[in-house]
């Protein structure tokens, strides 16, 4: 009655005799009319053993979140249809049984939280009635007595003070306490699973940590089981007991987390492993996977990765694989997984494609004691009541040839930064020498000139390209601006910059939406290129893309700094990414440099706590690595700029604070050798002993 | 809050000031005067009687006298006296404004009723042949004057079926009752409120679309709450955030239809009086009318700036 076939084949060793509380079999969804389907998920079948964690990994479009929004009723229909499978739940079908019955499991014994919690709670209610709500839908409870349990909910999820907030709107909160909301919201009600939809992708890495922490600890608690859906393998390393790898709709592999990183033999997990930087071993190239993730407009008769896949041969083109068990719960859809099970972990990369030039030791770009304040303007005649310090007086030069690297969280001021740097915001005070020119609140001509030789790649390729102008409009644009050459001698620019960042001339003439993001960001860079600027600012250019294609980007980004002699300013908070590609690093905390360095001199041996706990903070690929680490989770979130508070900006959240730190501002010193270059600190503690 | 409030009443004065200027400046731009229009082919009259008429009214003097002279009264509360029958303005509009404000009034809840309820209805049947027949409708609904709504409400209603009566605010001769004056308030109000309630209908379709596609509705169905509950917590009290701004848009529009219809319908409202006002070429009824409608259409648009921040948390005025 449980499809206790099913179980035999997928249930894991440790999980094996136990009941499982989800077991999906089969499940396939179509979107669309039925000439024309997409085909999202085809034939996933998995258990979920009760109090298990299992991960469902995999890139925008493989299909995650429609397998698990299809469990829990959630997706339309039309245009989703349910084409086969069942989805047993303690032996009920989800997917047969009325709307009506599946809305009492639904946050009752199955919940879910969802990626942005900034969108996904309602603006207009209050924090308590959507906390209670569900309460007292599924229990009948009173307003009272929902309230109670309301309040206990978010006690447990570490939100102080309550009974206020209670009344408080989604808007009143940060983006970290509004995700411990949404987990109380999911829990309210006790459920025996909890579908975690990338719960932390919107987050900072220190409030990631946080979540995590958090659910890990609930789990334990309220002894549920978890799937948590992510596109992070490195994340899901460090606490889920089972992975299951997804591909353009399928399941490609599956298998108990220390297994998938120990014998992987899927050629996609692979890859997907082999585009995360390591943080231990530095500086070898990424191996990204060649190709972007496919429309699934093709019936799944054959293996789905196979234009992608290194290992594909004729069968792969022309028969799906199987999912074969290769041992206790690990599963792989691949012909030729023996083989590919037995090759080395990582490639023979293109051995460090021309290490980039060592820097000339002569500054581009000097920035000092820069400050970007925003003015707070209230009452009857809009008086000036105080400011937001965005940026609070940095200092920082970019040397020729380098990449210089800010980083920090949401709110710290970095992009702010380089918008300062680049004059697309008036700094307040301080200075900007670009060759030794002083541009800072430069207007007109001066700006213009400015603008020839700085360019700045986005952060979101989707949202900074115009939709209506043609790509190769897109990229001339600056041209034209700046009134470089001839129309002739600017399309021939034109196909000499699609070329360079590895376009298909015949794109030139197509509309944004029509790309992918990986090529919409070669799009941006082409465009930041044309002026043949000498400085580069790029603002989190690869944060909106996905896993296997950020690798691309990256190594795009490598390549052209080093065939055109270019500067970069990488702002970011990806540090694994930060560590492979740049040659400093600055560490920004509210509107201040904390820490700047050579990247082997931060990343090896990090000054300032809060550097310290930024890097305790990345997720390491390496399932095993998860319970030796230390790690250093943070409390609270970044605090109010404009309130920062007195003395040192991080003491509140510090846990090396002492007096001193919060009367006395920090003053910058230098712990750097010979050898490793400036090594500036701004902490009071600096050097006292390890953080 | 407060100082909002205050910053914006500071600001109407100028605005208020312009008003006055424009309107004087219209009503004075209009060809001939009261003089002039009181003369009909019945009632000759020789150039002497005329310049002793204008003399008494004021209107021989230069433009700018007259209009300092307004202003004056004006600002000691004081809106002149009609040219015609010598009655203060003031009062003749503090008669007449509750029957158009009722008529007005009625018309707007209705259709603010009625279209965001079919708009709502139509956003969650979309494509299916509900939403196709409502937005046909609503097509039809914009499409259609208010005048010509009037004139074929007055046909069926009216001459047809003989169900409702077509014209007045009661029945000649009977003492007035409640029952009788809504009796005569039906047609003229559905006739300026249907054209309404298609246009809050369209809006209403689109904001709960718009809604429907947010996450925080999703979230809504993954706590496994009622439908109901899910439209109606959750999803029209977002979309109707929207709405007020055209609620508070459809108002001026609402004193301009209301001129026509109370035509059409000989309702005694002030726009059946500004109609009659400009007939005679009473520039103080004119100038009048116009102030007060600016004043209402201004507190109006005050109102709706405050419901907003009542409707949306995240809004806050300071």
């Amino acid at each position: 009655m449980m499809g206790a076939d099913a179980l035999a084949i997928d249930g894991t060793a440790k999980w094996i005799g136990q009941q499982a509380v989800l077991s999906v079999q089969g499940l396939s969804v179509e979107f669309g009319p039925r000439d024309s389907s997409v085909y999202a998920v085809n034939d996933v079948s998995f258990e979920l053993a009760e109090g298990e964690s299992l991960a469902i990994v995999g890139e925008s479009g493989s299909g995650k979140s429609v397998t698990v929004q299809t469990l829990m009723g959630l997706i339309r229909k039309p245009p989703g249809r349910v084409t086969a499978g069942r989805a047993l739940f303690r032996g009920r079908d989800l997917l047969a049984m009325p709307d009506s019955d599946l809305r009492q499991i639904r946050g009752r014994d199955i919940a879910m939280i969802f990626q942005d919690p900034m969108s996904s709670l309602n603006p207009v209610l209050s924090i308590g009635l959507q906390l209670t709500e569900a309460l007292r839908e599924h229990q009948g409870l009173n307003e009272a007595e929902a309230e109670r349990q309301a309040l206990d909910m978010l006690d447990l999820v570490g939100i102080a003070n309550a009974p206020q907030r209670m009344r408080a709107f989604p808007h009143q909160f940060s983006g970290g306490q509004l995700q411990r909301i949404g987990i109380a919201m999911a829990l309210v009600c006790k459920p025996s699973i909890l579908i975690a939809d990338e719960p932390t992708t919107a987050l900072d890495v220190t409030i990631q940590a946080q979540i995590v922490e958090l659910v890990v600890r609930l789990q334990k608690q309220l002894g549920m089981a978890i799937i948590w859906i992510s596109h992070d393998l490195s994340l899901v390393a460090g606490f889920v007991d089972r992975v299951a790898v997804m591909y353009a709709g399928s399941i490609v592999e599956q298998a108990p987390v220390d297994e998938l990183f120990s014998a992987t033999t899927h050629p996609y997990t692979i890859g997907l492993l082999n585009s995360i930087p390591s943080l231990t071993a530095a500086n070898t190239r990424l191996v990204p996977i060649k190709g972007a993730p496919p429309n699934v407009t093709l019936p799944p008769t054959f293996c789905a990765f196979a234009p992608r896949c290194d290992y594909a041969e004729v069968r792969c083109r022309e028969q799906r694989p199987p999912l074969e068990t290769l041992g206790a719960g690990h599963t792989t859809a691949c012909w030729r997984w023996r083989e590919v099970a037995r090759l080395p972990r990582t490639p023979a990369a293109a051995s460090s494609a021309a290490p980039a030039a060592a820097p000339k030791q002569e500054p581009l770009l000097v920035v000092s004691d820069l400050k970007v304040h925003f003015p707070i303007r209230r009452g009857v005649l809009k008086r000036q009541v105080g400011a937001v310090h965005a940026v609070d007086g940095v200092s920082f030069e970019v040397l020729r040839g380098e990449t210089l690297a800010l980083v920090g969280e949401s709110g710290c001021g970095k992009s702010t930064t380089g918008r300062a740097v680049l004059g697309l915001e008036r700094p307040s005070a301080g200075s900007v020498l670009f060759e030794g020119r002083d541009y800072a609140g430069a207007t007109g001509d001066e700006l213009k000139q400015r603008r020839r030789d700085m360019q700045m790649v986005f952060q979101n390729p989707f949202g900074s390209l115009n939709p209506r102008m043609t790509v190769g409009r897109i990229i001339g644009e600056g041209l034209r601006a700046q009134k470089i050459g001839t129309r002739a001698t600017r399309d021939v620019r034109v196909s000499e910059l699609l070329a360079l960042v590895g376009l298909r001339e015949a794109l030139r003439n197509r509309y944004p939406f029509e790309l992918s993001g990986g090529q919409r960001q070669r799009v941006g860079i082409a465009r930041a290129l044309a002026a043949n600027p000498k400085f580069i600012i790029a603002d989190e250019p690869i944060s909106a893309l996905d896993v296997s294609i950020q690798a691309q980007i990256v190594n795009l980004l490598d390549d052209l700094k080093a065939r055109l002699g270019l500067t970069y300013l990488f702002i970011g908070h990806d540090l694994s990414m930060i560590r492979y590609l740049s040659d400093r690093v600055a560490v920004m905390y509210l509107g201040r440099i904390v820490e700047i360095g050579t990247t082997a001199a931060v990343f090896g041996s990090p000054l300032h706590p809060y550097t310290s706990a930024l890097l305790s903070a990345i997720p390491v690929p390496d399932p095993k690595a998860g319970g030796t680490r230390r790690r250093i989770v943070l409390g609270g979130g970044v605090p109010d700029p404009s309130k920062p508070p007195p003395g040192c900006h991080f003491h509140p959240r510090c846990p090396m604070a002492t007096d001193i730190c919060t009367r006395a501002d920090p003053q910058v010193r230098d712990f750097g050798s010979g050898v490793s270059g400036q090594h500036l600190v701004a902490c009071h503690h600096a050097g006292d002993a390890t953080p | 809050m407060l100082s909002y409030l205050l910053r914006k009443l500071l600001l109407s004065i100028p605005v208020l000031f312009g008003v006055t200027v424009i309107v004087f400046g219209i009503a004075h731009a209009m060809p001939g005067d009261a003089v002039l229009a009181m003369i009909t082919a019945e009632a000759p009259s020789s150039e002497a009687l005329i310049a002793m008429r204008r003399g008494e009214l004021g209107l021989d003097q230069p433009l700018y006298v007259q209009y300092l002279n307004w202003i004056g009264q004006i600002l000691h509360g004081n809106l002149g006296r009609s040219f015609v029958n010598g009655r203060s303005v003031g009062d003749i509009i503090g008669e007449r404004l509750p029957m158009t404000l009722e008529l007005m009034g009625v018309a707007l809840l209705v259709a603010f009723i009625i279209g965001t309820t079919l708009g709502v209805i139509s956003a969650l049947r979309q494509y299916r042949l509900t939403d196709y027949s409502l937005t046909l409708g609503g097509f039809v609904g914009v499409s259609i004057p208010d005048f010509f709504m009037g004139l074929l409400l007055v046909y069926v209603f009216a001459l047809e079926l003989r169900w409702l009566p077509s014209s007045g605010i009661s029945t000649a001769g009977d003492s007035f009752s409640l029952v009788d004056n809504l009796r005569h308030l039906i047609l003229p109000a559905a006739a300026l409120a249907l054209f309404r309630a298609a246009i809050f209908m369209r809006y209403a379709r689109a904001g709960m679309l718009e809604v429907l596609n947010q996450d925080y509705m999703r979230t809504a169905r993954a706590k496994g709450l009622r439908p109901s509950t899910i439209t109606l917590r959750h999803g029209l009290r977002n979309a109707l955030i929207p709405l007020v701004t055209v609620f508070g848009l459809t108002l001026p529009t609402l004193f301009g239809g209301s001129v026509v219809i109370e035509t059409i319908f000989q309702w005694p409202g002030i726009g059946l009086m500004f109609i009659d006002a400009v007939v005679n070429r009473d520039s103080p009824v004119i100038m009048g009318y116009v102030l007060i409608t600016a004043i209402i259409v201004m507190l109006a648009n005050l109102a709706t700036d405050l419901a907003y921040s009542v409707l949306d948390p995240r809004v806050s005025y300071d």
